[in-house]
Formats: structure tokens, C-alpha cells, sequence
């Protein structure tokens, strides 16, 4: 990931982040902080902690922050945008707290059209209990809860969060990305951005999920990771735009 | 203004709005529907929020959100519900964010029944959720109280930064008596929201509304930080009524409706020449042994009376500190007791006491 430009943003403290070397999570702290800065929300935005690995973005994100419980993050966004429906909210969670213990919170959220904005981190397992079995696991894998695969027979197949939530007739926005590679980081920057215009024009719900790595917990070295995730989880998790605004509704 | 006749549930949802209440966040549970129903209708009047939530879990969660975005909030529920309410409810209280939660309380364990109990005061006053903390807890006895006390307990849960729960019992979120919302209520001096995240507008430092604190040391801190303020509140916030304890050899203790139920009992001892007193906590938590400490020597016994099978005796245990003989009576699961029974009850323990 050398050849992406890491320049500081205003919307990130000074603070060290806490990831492994070769985690995605920073990449996507970085987008989500720089989209934040340039559409100039950073002031009014309040951004909701999850239970995982980034627990502590309360101490990354340079605004005010609240650290919800495990999966409850949409709840808790929700009770802060409908108190306070002028400012900016937004939730960043892993896969195990929103396509988990969180999926009746998520769901209710878009199916309620809450104009927040979802940051959904799927890297197939739960990184900070160290590596068991996530909803998102995919066939086969190896993991601390599935030691000799996940077997769908056993614990069903991977759940497609973004692909199910666009099943939702009030989600406004949701779209899959990756940041293997620079090209990808800008496509992924674009969602983010994208994502908090609907927003800001008030047109509801809207949600990127990143596929990102864990390279501790699958056991790879972080170039062997981004090598996994595009051989493996891409081909399952297509990326793409899953719902939008209809056409002509867009640019008003 | 005058009293007016209201309905105990929705009464409650009024005083909620006159105390500063402008966010409900709700899921449906007998015997508490009329207070999300009232305020469907009449939070967005007073530019409120109301929403009811996929869940108790979610509502209690919204709570979290909307608290920490400085707006007084309050959800109700029941028994069940606020079993479930429990993970959001020791969030709060480690984040120190002030909320109001009504829990008409109903039987159970489990599914229960949804007639009047008293069988979630272990839950109550215990904190019920994780972690070394505790929630200022009401009782009331009628209606005007408790409209009294869910106005004042938007104050005082910001004045500790803690939840207050009001715990009545089904019987009080039912019944029709005249109240009059509008009685004045004690003037704090409330302290400015200076955490609450409202966006910084470049103006001050973020706020930051968490309870984790990774370094053991920090949440020791933490803790005893929040144990002051408890201290606090068994100093200032201890609420109770002695009634008739000067001429009286035993004492009835009892809250909520039991405690009304008693006085009808205390009646028809009286008219049999026998004198009893009662003990009633208002608050539950703190528990009031200050009343323990003022009762005269002339009482010789502490009769405990409770929709239970014993709750609260626990507490008078304590307070009591071995000095005089308890007794016990209870009805559970929604069983609502005759006067007579708790006649009886005086009686037999005058009897057993005589025999010693
Ligand atoms: C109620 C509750 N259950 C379980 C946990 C333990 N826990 C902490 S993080 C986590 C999983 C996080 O995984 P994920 O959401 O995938 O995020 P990642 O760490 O992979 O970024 C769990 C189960 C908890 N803190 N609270
Ligand atoms: S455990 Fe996995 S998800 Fe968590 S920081 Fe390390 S690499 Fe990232």
C-alpha cells in the first residue's frame, strides 16, 4: 500500500492508530476522515464507535464521538440524528457488530430510512476477539470457531449485508468497495463521498461496505491478505453500486 | 391549575413533557402502551421527537444517542422489556448520560403476566446491568407523586448524570385519579450540558461519549468516581413517608401500591384498636434507612409487605441492622392482596411476638 498518499487530514487527531500493520481499517479511517474535511462537515459531524477492532476511533476521528455497544451503533445514531437532524451522523462498524449481534439495528435503520451514513467494515471474521467465525466468513475458511472450515451445512452461508440491504426499500444508498489497490482507494473515496451527500441533501440511509483484511487473524502477511481478499472474498462480494437514488433524481 | 382526571399512563407521559422531555424512544408492552401511545400524539405538539424502536434494546440505545446529544430523553417499558434495556442502561450509566426510564412493572419471571407487581425491585435497585453501578430509583403511591417525581427526575438525572427509573406497578399506569401536572416541583440549579455532542462547530474541544476505559487503573478511577456520586445520592436523595409510628408497636414497611393497600389494612386495624405504622420508601434507591433510624423505640417489630416473594426485605434487613424482628408478607405474580390478609398478617405477628 506504499503508493497511496498519506497526507494528514484536519478530520484525524494526532492520535497513533492501534491496527496491525497491513490492516485496511487505517486506509478507511483515512478515507472516511479526508471525505469529512473536503465536504467541509467535519464541525457538525458526530461519528458512533462500534464494539471491534475500532473501538477507539473515538480517538481517531476529530469530532465529537460517541462509543456504542455491540451492534447498537444505528440506534444510537439514529437517537442523535433525530435529535439533532441539521448535523451530520455517521456509524463505523465491523462485520461481526452489524452483520451479527447489530442486524436487527441496521436493518431497522435503513428500513426507517435514517439519513445517517454507515461505514461497514466486512473483513470475514471477528478481528478483535481474536479471530472466531463472523457471519461473513466465507466457505471453507479457517477460523478459531470453524478450525476445520466453515462448512454452510453446519453455520450456513456468508451473509451479503449490502446486497441484502438493498432488498430495503429505504435504504438510499449502498455500494461495496475495496481499497486493495490505489485505483480502488479512489473508487472507494468516491462512495464515501457520495454516501454523505445523501446525507447532507437529506435523501436517507446510506451505507459503503468496505471488504478489508485482517492479516493477523487469516494468518497472512499483509501483501498475502490483499491477495486473499481479491482471489476470495471479491468474487463473493462483488463490488458495485447495490442501490441508488433513481436517475434524473440524482443531480437535483 | 386544578386536578384533572387522567388515566396513571398517560399522565406520566404529560409530566414527562412538562419536566423537558422532547425524546421518546418506545417499544410496545402491556401494561405501559398508553404512554408511547399519548406521546405519538402529543410530543410533536411540544416540537419533540417520539419513534417507536424495532426493539427495547434499540429504544434504549436511541435513548444513548439522544442523551449524549444533550436532549432529555425518557423511554418507558415493562418487566421484560426492561430486562432487555439492561446493556443500554449500564452503557448509560458508565457514559454518564442523564435519561428518564418509567417501568410499570408487571409478574414475572420470564413471559410472566402483565397484572401489577413489584418483582423487579432486586432488578431495580441493583443496577441490573453489568458493572459496579447503580440507578436513582422512584416508587411512588399515586399519581400526583408520581407525576411529581417524573418531573423531577429530569433534573436530577442530570444533576448526578445517571438514569433515574420511576418503578410503579401496573396498577398505577391504569387507574384514573385526579392529578394536577402542573404543581410546582423543587427549582435546581441544573448544570450546563458542557459533554454533550452536538458537533464542535469549531468552537470547543470534541466531546466524547464512552464508558471504555482499557486501563484498569483509569475505570478503579472511574468508578469510584461514580460510587461518590451514589454517595451522594444516599445522602440527598433518600425520599420516604412515616406514617402513625409514634403510637404504634409495629410498622409495616411498603412502597407503591402495596403501601395503599396497607393503609386500607391500617384502617380496619385501627378500628380493632390496634395501632400500626408504615414505613414507606419513595425512593428505592437510595434506600431510605435514615426512616429506620428515626423510628421510635416503641416499635417492637418491621412488618415487610411487598407484590413479591420478598424483595425488598432484603433492603430492611440492612437498614434494620438486627434490631428488631421482621416479619413478611407478599402476593406475586399479579395476585393483588385483600386488606384483610395484611390484617391478619399484623395480627399473627403481634401473636408470635407476644409468645417469645
Ligand atoms: C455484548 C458483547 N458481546 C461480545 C463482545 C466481545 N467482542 C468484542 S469485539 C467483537 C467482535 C468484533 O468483530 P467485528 O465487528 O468483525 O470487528 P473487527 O474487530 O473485525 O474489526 C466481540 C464479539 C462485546 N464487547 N460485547
Ligand atoms: S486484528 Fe485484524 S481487524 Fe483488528 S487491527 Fe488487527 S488486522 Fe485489523
Amino acid at each position: 500500500m506504499s503508493n497511496v498518499l498519506f497526507k494528514r487530514t484536519e478530520a484525524l487527531t494526532s492520535k497513533e492508530f492501534s491496527y496491525c500493520p497491513g490492516c485496511t481499517h487505517g486506509i478507511i479511517h483515512r478515507i472516511v476522515a479526508e471525505v469529512l474535511e473536503e465536504l467541509n462537515i467535519l464541525d457538525r459531524t458526530i461519528g458512533v464507535s462500534p464494539v471491534g477492532c475500532a473501538v477507539m476511533n473515538y480517538e481517531y476521528f476529530n469530532c465529537d464521538m460517541q462509543q456504542a455497544s455491540h451492534g447498537r451503533a444505528p440506534a444510537v445514531a439514529t437517537g442523535i440524528k433525530r435529535v439533532l437532524p441539521n448535523n451530520i451522523v455517521f456509524t463505523y462498524q465491523g462485520d461481526g457488530d452489524l452483520a451479527s449481534i447489530g442486524t436487527a439495528e441496521i436493518v431497522h435503520a435503513a428500513h426507517r430510512s435514517e439519513n445517517i451514513t454507515v461505514i461497514f467494515v466486512n473483513n470475514a471474521i471477528y478481528g478483535m476477539t481474536g479471530g472466531q467465525m463472523a457471519p461473513t466468513t466465507l466457505v471453507g475458511q479457517k477460523t478459531t470457531t470453524s478450525p476445520t472450515g466453515r462448512d454452510p451445512r453446519h453455520s450456513g452461508y456468508p451473509i451479503k449485508i449490502s446486497e441484502m440491504l438493498a432488498t430495503i426499500p429505504g435504504a438510499t444508498y449502498i455500494e461495496r468497495v475495496s481499497v486493495h489497490n490505489p485505483q480502488n482507494v479512489r473508487k472507494a473515496k468516491q462512495a464515501v463521498k457520495r454516501a454523505f451527500e445523501m446525507q447532507i441533501q437529506g435523501k436517507g440511509f446510506s451505507m459503503v461496505e468496505f471488504v478489508s483484511t485482517c492479516p493477523v487473524n487469516w494468518g497472512k502477511t499483509p501483501q498475502d491478505a490483499l491477495n486473499w481478499l481479491v482471489d476470495n472474498m471479491i468474487p463473493y462480494y462483488p463490488l458495485g453500486v447495490y442501490r441508488q437514488p433513481e436517475a434524473g433524481e440524482k443531480n437535483e | 391549575m386544578a386536578k384533572v382526571m387522567m388515566k396513571g399512563n398517560e399522565a406520566m407521559g404529560l409530566a414527562a413533557i412538562k419536566g423537558g422531555c422532547r425524546a421518546f424512544f418506545g417499544y410496545p408492552i402491556t401494561p405501559q402502551n398508553e404512554i408511547p401511545e399519548y406521546l405519538a400524539r402529543v410530543m410533536p405538539e411540544y416540537g419533540g421527537v417520539f419513534l417507536q424502536a424495532e426493539s427495547e434494546v434499540a429504544a434504549i440505545n436511541m435513548i444513548y444517542g439522544a442523551s449524549g446529544a444533550g436532549v432529555r430523553s425518557m423511554t418507558s417499558s415493562s418487566s421484560p422489556g426492561i430486562a432487555l434495556k439492561q446493556e443500554g442502561i449500564t452503557y448509560i450509566a458508565g457514559a454518564e448520560l442523564p435519561c428518564v426510564i418509567i417501568n410499570v412493572m408487571r409478574g414475572g419471571p420470564g413471559l410472566g403476566g402483565i397484572q401489577p407487581s413489584q418483582a423487579d425491585y432486586k432488578q431495580v435497585t441493583r443496577g441490573g446491568g453489568n458493572g459496579d453501578y447503580y440507578l436513582l430509583a422512584f416508587a411512588p403511591e399515586n399519581l400526583q407523586e408520581t407525576v411529581n417525581i417524573v418531573k423531577e427526575a429530569f433534573d436530577l438525572a442530570e444533576i448526578y448524570r445517571n438514569p433515574v427509573m420511576i418503578a410503579v406497578d401496573g396498577l398505577i399506569g391504569q387507574m384514573m385519579e385526579p392529578v394536577d401536572v402542573d404543581m410546582e416541583i423543587p427549582k435546581r440549579e441544573i448544570p450546563e450540558k458542557t459533554w454533550a455532542t452536538t458537533g464542535t462547530l469549531g468552537k470547543r474541544e470534541r466531546n466524547v461519549v464512552n464508558s471504555l476505559y482499557l486501563d484498569p487503573q483509569a475505570l478503579e478511577n472511574h468508578s469510584l468516581k461514580l460510587k461518590a456520586k451514589y454517595d451522594l445520592m444516599r445522602e440527598k436523595e433518600q425520599r420516604y413517608e412515616l406514617v402513625n409510628v409514634d403510637h404504634s408497636e409495629i410498622v409495616i414497611v411498603a412502597y407503591g401500591t402495596m403501601a395503599r393497600i396497607c393503609r386500607s389494612a391500617m384502617e380496619i386495624l385501627n378500628e380493632k384498636g390496634i395501632n400500626v405504622g408504615l414505613l414507606r420508601p419513595i425512593s428505592i434507591y437510595p434506600f431510605p434507612e435514615k426512616a429506620f433510624a428515626e423510628l421510635p423505640s416503641t416499635v417492637k417489630g418491621l412488618l415487610t409487605c411487598e407484590l413479591s416473594t420478598g424483595q425488598m426485605i432484603d433492603d430492611v434487613k440492612i437498614a434494620n441492622n438486627g434490631k428488631l424482628p421482621i416479619g413478611f408478607f407478599g402476593r406475586t405474580g399479579g395476585m393483588l392482596p385483600e386488606p384483610e390478609e395484611i390484617v391478619d398478617a399484623v395480627i399473627k405477628m403481634i401473636g408470635g411476638m407476644k409468645n417469645e
